[in-house]
């Protein structure tokens, strides 16, 4: 009920008026897709979901694989090293987002990025109001790769022990080096369900991005024009000052359309659900 | 492990349409259950988080004197106006809100017309806070108090410097460089570098507006894109602070010295005066080009009832007891906590607080410059103009592209609140 009635009234509310309501007001068929579509915001929101994914997914995946392999190898420790890695993933979103930017990030003097550049000469930086060059990148995609590097860590350490040994051991006996020619060969092919499921889950949840972004930028006046993702976009015209549910549905039915084609290109990219999986 | 295909569509599908109604829902909706005596009506009444210590105290005060019905006060920090805004579509939203009722709230009936209640003293009311509530001849909230916004400067830095108080755009920005040092930035206009809280100032200030007394773009000439575009400047000398831990509308980096000059608000002036003595002043936002003059924006909250409440005559009552009858603690609220200037004339003329000092400067602006945003500027057109401001100020977008592009989306703004009853 509260899944399916949302989602099919938001699709009906799409074709309407809806200002400051969420009861049809007046047929205006695909006016609000026209207009969203022609919106210069949402095409922009929709290039810095692009963005955020290109930055996000590759750093997550190599980070939490770097993690996990160097977790796997300790002798000693391992619990809890793989406990402190983890632990950021039970953090909100939102605390996060407030330690970046108050306290990491803030743009003064006292800011503590900004205090370790100082002792080297460097200018206080802004880092969330700067678009050249755009250091607030830095700062979203870092805090995400805190928050949710540890639970994928966590996902490849499973992948990583479910390897037989047997495998390293033949692996040993006919030559190969370990390292990288181990990992390249065994280890790496050997995760690749885990790969595939890490890279799926990492793609959704940066279309996702909705509360670190908000968080980090918008204030009691709005949201900048620049790393606005479509979430944020849509909440505002939806469910912001401008109330404009109709646009906001119709944004809303772009976007699931959008993910949808994209999730189903990602699957068969990686030949997910066939039969040898 | 494997995802069905099916399973995969299902959940990529159902993310972005869920996503943006789930970001904004919360359980609490609020609202307690009425509870109060029987045969009496409980209302529920909603502030915004003011900054000023005492003053959430002084609101529940009034609300635990007034004896004609119970009134619960909800003090709600974040981003109010959004969660009025959504509140009111549901039918768990407030009885009685302090709040600026848009254009499309009032067409939609979402507030309750309250001008019989105002119409005894409505000349009391300074019309630059009422007319914005007034829509078809009729009143949609009783403005509360006079907030405006103003430029304090420090005037020990100026002096330093040898600088004289700008009294034009381009020796503000010319000011601001110069008073920029390794630790101490020229102007603060807001960590969005004044997108935000600017607004129709720099248009008010070149002699244009936002919309125009009949009704139509104030802002379609090439004034405004001259006048916009010096913004950029102020980037580029990096003269603005950015980034500061608090933001415009708090006086902190301007008491903790990271700024020379700030743009904030009159509610500020206490803790200023307190912080600095009489090492600063205020200004008006200077003029720029021939045609242009000093421009202070005013605007108010105001007491409104929503149409969805059930106790629609307690609340209409209510406020007016509160916010037409008790002058008493309309002239508290608006003067012993931060500094803002009453609503009703006869108040504001009353008030010893406003006679000296940075204070009679501050009101002498709100009086001879003052602007107040019209009714008719919708929340579309004003997202449209922040963010084409955010992209010439930052960006060093040409601006009258960029403008040209905001003056075709108020224009249709304009068409369509006109086709609405």
């Amino acid at each position: 009920m509260f899944t399916y009635v949302p989602l099919l009234w938001s699709v009906y509310l799409s074709f309407f008026d809806a200002h400051n309501t969420v009861s049809p007001h007046r047929f205006v068929g695909l006016d609000n897709y026209t207009s969203m579509l022609r919106d210069r915001a949402f095409t922009d929101s929709l290039g810095t979901f692009g963005l955020f994914a290109l930055f996000i997914v590759p750093a997550t995946y190599a980070l939490s694989l770097a993690l996990a392999l160097m977790v796997n190898r300790l002798r000693y420790l391992q619990a809890f090293f793989r406990s402190v890695f983890f632990l950021p993933a039970a953090c909100s979103y939102v605390v996060a987002a407030m330690i970046w930017k108050l306290s990491i990030f803030n743009g003064v003097r006292f800011g503590l990025a900004n205090t370790v550049l100082g002792w080297f000469g460097a200018d206080q930086t802004a880092w969330l109001s700067t678009t050249h060059p755009p250091w607030y990148w830095l700062v979203i995609v870092t805090v995400r790769l805190w928050l949710q590097a540890g639970f994928y860590m966590v996902l490849f350490l499973a992948g990583l022990q479910r390897i037989p040994a047997q495998l390293y051991e033949a692996a040993a006996v006919d030559g190969a080096r370990p390292g990288w020619q181990v990992f390249r060969y065994i280890t790496f092919p050997q995760l690749r369900a885990t790969s595939v499921a890490v890279a799926l889950l990492l793609v959704i949840n940066a279309f996702q991005a909705f509360d670190e972004f908000y968080n980090l930028l918008s204030d009691s006046r709005g949201y900048p024009p620049y790393a606005r993702p479509p979430l944020v976009y849509l909440y505002n015209i939806a469910l912001g000052r401008g109330q404009n549910l109709g646009e906001g549905s119709a944004g809303a039915v772009i976007l699931a359309l959008i993910i949808a084609v994209v999730t189903v290109v990602q699957a068969r990219w990686f030949g997910l659900g066939r039969r040898e999986d | 492990m494997t995802f069905s295909r099916r399973q995969l569509l299902g959940t990529g599908g159902s993310l972005a349409l869920t996503g943006a109604l789930a970001a904004a829902c919360g359980s609490n909706s609020g609202r307690d259950d009425d509870g109060g005596k029987p045969g009496r009506a409980t209302l529920q009444q909603w502030y915004h988080q003011y900054g000023e210590a005492g003053t959430e105290q002084a609101v529940r005060r009034y609300a635990a004197a007034y004896t004609a019905a119970d009134v619960k006060v909800q003090w709600r920090p974040g981003d109010y106006d959004q969660q009025t805004a959504a509140a009111l579509l549901t039918s768990s939203g407030p009885d009685i809100f302090e709040g600026s009722p848009t254009l499309d709230q009032i067409q939609g009936g979402q507030v309750v017309d309250v001008t019989d209640l105002v119409s005894a003293v409505k000349d009391d009311f300074n019309p630059a806070v009422l007319t914005p509530k007034t829509y078809d001849g009729r009143i949609w909230g009783i403005p509360q108090v006079i907030d405006m916004q103003l430029l304090y400067y420090r005037k020990s830095l100026l002096s330093d410097a040898d600088i004289q108080p700008p009294t034009t755009l381009d020796e503000l920005v010319d000011a601001a460089k110069k008073l920029t040092t390794k630790k101490v930035k020229g102007l603060f206009l807001g960590n969005d570098g004044g997108a935000g809280v600017l607004g129709g100032t720099p248009l008010y200030a070149a002699g244009l507006s936002l919309v125009t007394e009949d009704g139509k773009v104030g802002f379609d000439d090439p004034a405004a894109a001259r006048t916009l575009g010096k913004f950029h400047r102020l980037y580029a000398d990096k003269s603005l602070l950015l980034g500061a831990p608090t933001d415009w509308s708090d006086p902190s980096a301007f008491i903790q010295g990271l700024t020379a000059l700030q743009w904030s608000g009159l509610w500020a002036l206490p803790a200023v005066k307190k912080a600095l003595g009489d090492d600063f002043g205020v200004l008006p936002f200077p003029a720029d080009g021939a045609a242009g003059k000093p421009t202070v924006p005013v605007g108010a909250y105001g007491a409104a009832v929503n149409s969805r409440s059930k106790h629609q005559a307690e609340a209409k009552a209510y406020i007016k007891w509160l916010w037409v009858d008790k002058t008493d603690y309309q002239e508290d609220f608006a003067l012993s906590y931060g500094f803002h200037i009453p609503a009703r004339i006869s108040l504001a003329k009353k008030a010893a607080k406003l006679r000296e000092g940075a204070a009679a400067d501050a009101v002498s602006y709100a009086t001879d410059h003052g602007y107040a945003q019209p009714l008719l500027w919708t929340p579309a057109g004003q997202t449209a103009y922040q963010d084409a401001l955010s992209r010439i100020i930052k960006d060093g977008a040409n601006p009258d592209t960029e403008l040209k592009a905001v003056v075709r989306t108020t224009a249709s703004e304009l068409q369509r609140v006109r086709k609405k009853p």
